[in-house]
């Protein structure tokens, strides 16, 4: 070892050029088997949706033998409404808790990040506890509150909290944002006549897309796979959405036709994994910068 | 505005001027008319933006909160309720459901978010070394954690580990006779706490940002030191990336704790086989919503909020020990 000091270098680096080869390949076998088993559900129950049903029960490959379309438009019309009855009624909600997410998260957001008030640092503080506050605290009052406006079996206590910027993740997230925007922005806004207003409908709120961008895309996944307050605020069979008619589907009829279960539990996934390719970007950066700060 | 700022500030600095914004920064932007009157606009101004949030923060979570820790002394029950004092609470000692159900989230939490974190953070090191494909891998990995908490996928799992679901397929192939998963009182939890490890890709991404985060040169400093692979990883990664592990691992309980939709969907809303799924918050939900006895169900919220308290408070007190936040700066 010692004596081969002038030609040591080169030769380590030839050493450590194959050592990563080979430690590259057993990386790349691992990460793909890996990959593989935490996919395969997911392909499995996408191939299983066009099976027949005997084959979901005795064939564990990802390509069925019989194509049995019928799984879907057995599915679709399966309960009490057709399939898009649902479709619609989750739609409703998520577009109305996008639109309450992105003003009043970035309202408060603004004030949070931009402007001098009293108490602030404790409101400030506030707003992150409630970010930790189990909903599990606050249904039953909230449901009686509904239950007394007249709101159970319609859509407003799904919405109407999304308004009033209750998500309070959104908020720190839009905060986190505009605090990394250059101040002199505002300022010579100001100094053009820019209002408060102004500056933030005009200077925070464009430069704040990709923050936006992030909201909308988490406000769309958690609302469309929301389960919980659906399940308790909309008990009318006309009022239904994808997630409570699956499980209605599954109560009733499903365990005998896993088939057209699936196929639907198909349909309800995909507009996520849609989200999810073309937004991935955004919601990345949105966990990793919520996360680390 | 830079005209007459340069202006001031060249003379002070001739050399390397830095750029005239950071000297005009502190300065209020409008000329001094008055002001406290531009304090109280801007004050108004915060006010008016601020006001979705205050309303919904009193009456959507204050406002409930405080109602809750009422509604727990009382037996309210859709419409009438009279005050009973502490009898919610007593009558918990003597309610073996409940003390099941603590049994089975606690179990349910502390099993599962140290195997999710676990592997949550040995694929994010090993995806940190910018092998080709990467983000291909980190997308796969980061699926399910988007898909995990819907109804669709606990449906899936319940056919999955059925007992002719995928699973026993595939434990067929070399001849094992799988048992029926979810309805087996002793497995049905594992089922659900496998699919919590199925989801770890958020702290997996969270952690792949903290890796991220390491300076170069402690690597350098530490492999001049003579230090080998293992040596750095132990030493300059680990340390390092204590304050994310610390911070995922509070989330993650938190959020466990939490769980309701995969054990509803898994067991039809009754928490089976024999309880065995009966998280808190089913619990509650069958208490509040089914039996609509929402005295005693707001006793078991307020037992649920005690209990996650009491475990990121113990969290934080240990972070102590292990959690490494630079001792230089």
């Amino acid at each position: 070892m010692t004596e081969t000091t002038a030609p040591a270098p080169t030769r380590r680096r030839a050493e450590r050029g194959a050592a990563t080869g080979l430690r590259r390949f057993v990386f790349h076998l691992l990460l793909t088997v890996s990959a593989m088993v935490m996919i395969y559900p997911l392909l499995w129950m996408l191939s299983a949706s066009f099976k027949p049903l005997d084959e979901i029960f005795t064939d564990p490959g990802l390509i069925p033998n019989t194509w049995e379309w019928s799984n879907y438009s057995e599915g679709w019309n399966a309960l009490p409404h057709p399939f898009e009855t649902y479709i619609w009624n989750s739609m409703v909600i998520v577009a109305g808790s996008i639109v309450g997410n992105l003003v009043s998260c970035s309202m408060a957001a603004y004030a949070f990040a931009r402007l001098r008030f009293p108490m602030r640092g404790m409101l400030f503080a506030v707003m992150l506890g409630t970010i930790m506050l189990p909903i599990h605290v606050v249904i039953i009052p909230q449901y009686i509150l509904f239950n007394n406006l007249g709101w159970v079996d319609t859509f407003w206590p799904l919405i109407v909290p999304k308004l009033l910027a209750t998500d309070a993740f959104f908020v720190f997230l839009m905060v986190q944002f505009i605090r990394g925007l250059p101040r002199e922005l505002d300022e010579a806004a100001s100094i053009d006549g820019c209002g408060y207003w102004g500056t933030y409908l005009r200077i925070i709120m464009p430069l704040c897309m990709p923050a936006l961008a992030t909201t909308a895309i988490f406000t769309f996944i958690w609302t469309w796979n929301d389960f919980y307050s659906q399940l308790i605020y909309l008990r009318d069979v006309d009022l239904q959405t994808v997630p409570l008619a699956l499980r209605l589907f599954m109560d009733s009829t499903g365990t005998t036709n896993w088939g057209a279960l699936f196929a639907m539990s198909i349909v309800a996934l995909g507009p996520i994994f849609g989200f999810f390719l073309a937004g991935q970007r955004y919601l990345v950066r949105g966990i990793a910068t919520t996360g680390i700060k | 505005m830079t005209d007459n700022d340069v202006a001031v500030v060249r003379p002070k600095q001739r050399s390397s001027g830095p750029p005239p914004e950071t000297a005009a920064a502190p300065a209020p932007p409008a000329p001094r008319k008055g002001r406290g009157t531009i304090r109280t606009r801007e004050r108004w101004a915060a006010l008016s933006f601020m006001s979705p949030w205050i309303i919904g923060l009193l009456a959507i979570t204050i406002g409930p909160m405080v109602a809750s820790f009422y509604l727990s002394f009382t037996d309210y029950s859709l419409g009438y309720g009279e005050w009973v004092g502490g009898e919610n609470y007593a009558r918990m000692f003597d309610d073996p459901r409940l003390a099941n159900a603590v049994k089975v989230t606690a179990v349910y939490t502390f099993v599962s978010v140290p195997l999710q974190l676990g592997a949550a953070l040995l694929l994010a090191i090993v995806l940190d070394r910018g092998l080709r494909g990467m983000a291909f891998y980190r997308s796969v990995f980061y699926l399910p954690s988007l898909l995990g908490g819907s109804v669709a996928i606990a449906i899936m799992w319940r056919q999955i580990f059925g007992t002719e679901g995928l699973v026993n397929q595939l434990l067929g192939l070399f001849g094992i006779q799988g048992e029926g998963w979810v309805s087996h009182p002793d497995y049905a939890l594992g089922t659900l706490i496998v699919l919590h490890v199925w989801t770890f890709g958020s702290p997996m991404i969270i952690f792949l940002a903290g890796l991220r985060q390491i300076p170069v040169m402690y690597y350098e400093a530490a492999k001049v030191d003579g230090a080998g692979p293992l040596r750095r990883f132990w030493s300059v990664t680990i340390p390092l990336l204590t304050p994310i592990i610390f911070f995922n691992l509070v989330l993650q309980i938190i959020n466990s704790f939490q769980s309701f939709t995969q054990a509803f969907i898994i067991s039809s809303g009754k928490g089976g086989p024999a309880d065995s799924t009966m998280f808190l918050t089913l619990y509650l939900y069958d208490q509040g919503f089914t039996q609509f006895d929402m005295g005693y169900a707001s006793a078991i919220a307020w037992l649920l909020l005690a209990i996650i308290a009491i475990f990121t408070a113990l969290n934080f007190l240990m972070s102590k020990f292990w959690v490494f936040y630079g001792d230089n700066d």
